[in-house]
């Protein structure tokens, strides 16, 4: 299967937009891709192990959260996408973007 | 330095002003340069998820971004930043902003919107190696007339 690779970790996975792996559920792909490229293992999990909440892991176009987590089933032409979340917002008090404006 | 098509620059501002006074949201594409110069040749919107405070909070589905990426992976493009709007607010990263910035090496662009008028727009760079020491620094912002899509071959 190919895991699709965002911007900011191709810088610690060869510089490759992609990587093909092959594995029998989620939890197996990320698996052989943290072995292959130990230093994306921490922009993923927490020290607990734990995926970071803000990284989205998408099996093809379904949220694996809303699957069977990291024990979802996959095969070979299916393709995970690795999303960090991406959100903000101005404040509606007080914040930095007032005081630095 | 980023350097944005004036086509593109004109879309994003555009869109801060037509989900006024919500939050826009989108995602620059384009290519990275040897020199770490940033080049947008298009961008793509993207609905603002937070219904709940859109007037000062903006969120991108993950499966709207697949969506965008996969078509850019198409034209050769990749994704360099994403950009937003800060109805009556300064174009200044907040709080906010920094804590949910979470694609380090990418620019981040703001516009403020002043009852329904794009004013400034400014772009900011996530810099970083991890979240702990992640930090948001001020990046040069150029709109050129017209950037090819396509790298000119040497």
């Amino acid at each position: 299967m190919r895991i699709h690779i965002p911007t900011p970790l191709r810088q610690y996975a060869g510089k490759k937009s992609s990587i093909d792996v092959q594995a029998d559920n989620v939890g197996d792909a990320l698996s052989a891709l943290t072995s292959t490229y130990p230093d994306l293992r921490r922009h993923l999990y927490t020290d607990e192990g734990k995926l970071r909440a803000f990284v989205n892991v998408y099996l093809n176009d379904e949220d694996i959260r809303y699957l069977h987590k990291e024990s979802t089933p996959v095969n070979e032409n299916d393709s995970l996408s690795i999303v960090p979340s991406i959100a903000g917002g101005s404040c509606a008090c007080c914040c930095p973007c007032r005081m630095n404006a | 330095m980023l350097k944005i098509d004036q086509t593109c620059y004109d879309q994003l501002r555009r869109h801060g002003e037509e989900t006024y006074p919500h939050e826009c949201c989108g995602v620059l594409l384009g290519r990275v340069e040897d020199d770490d110069q940033r080049l947008v040749t298009s961008v793509a919107r993207a609905g603002n998820t937070r219904t709940d405070s859109p007037q000062n909070r903006y969120n991108i589905d993950p499966r709207e971004l697949i969506a965008i990426q996969r078509q850019a992976r198409e034209r050769g493009l990749d994704i360099v930043g994403f950009y937003h709007s800060h109805p009556d607010h300064p174009a200044r990263w907040s709080s906010t902003d920094l804590a949910d910035a979470h694609w380090l090496g990418c620019s981040y662009v703001i516009t403020r919107v002043e009852k329904g008028q794009a004013q400034e727009t400014n772009s900011f760079l996530l810099l970083g190696g991890e979240e702990a020491d992640k930090r948001f620094q001020d990046e040069p912002l150029e709109v050129a007339a017209r950037i090819a899509e396509t790298r000119t071959p040497a």
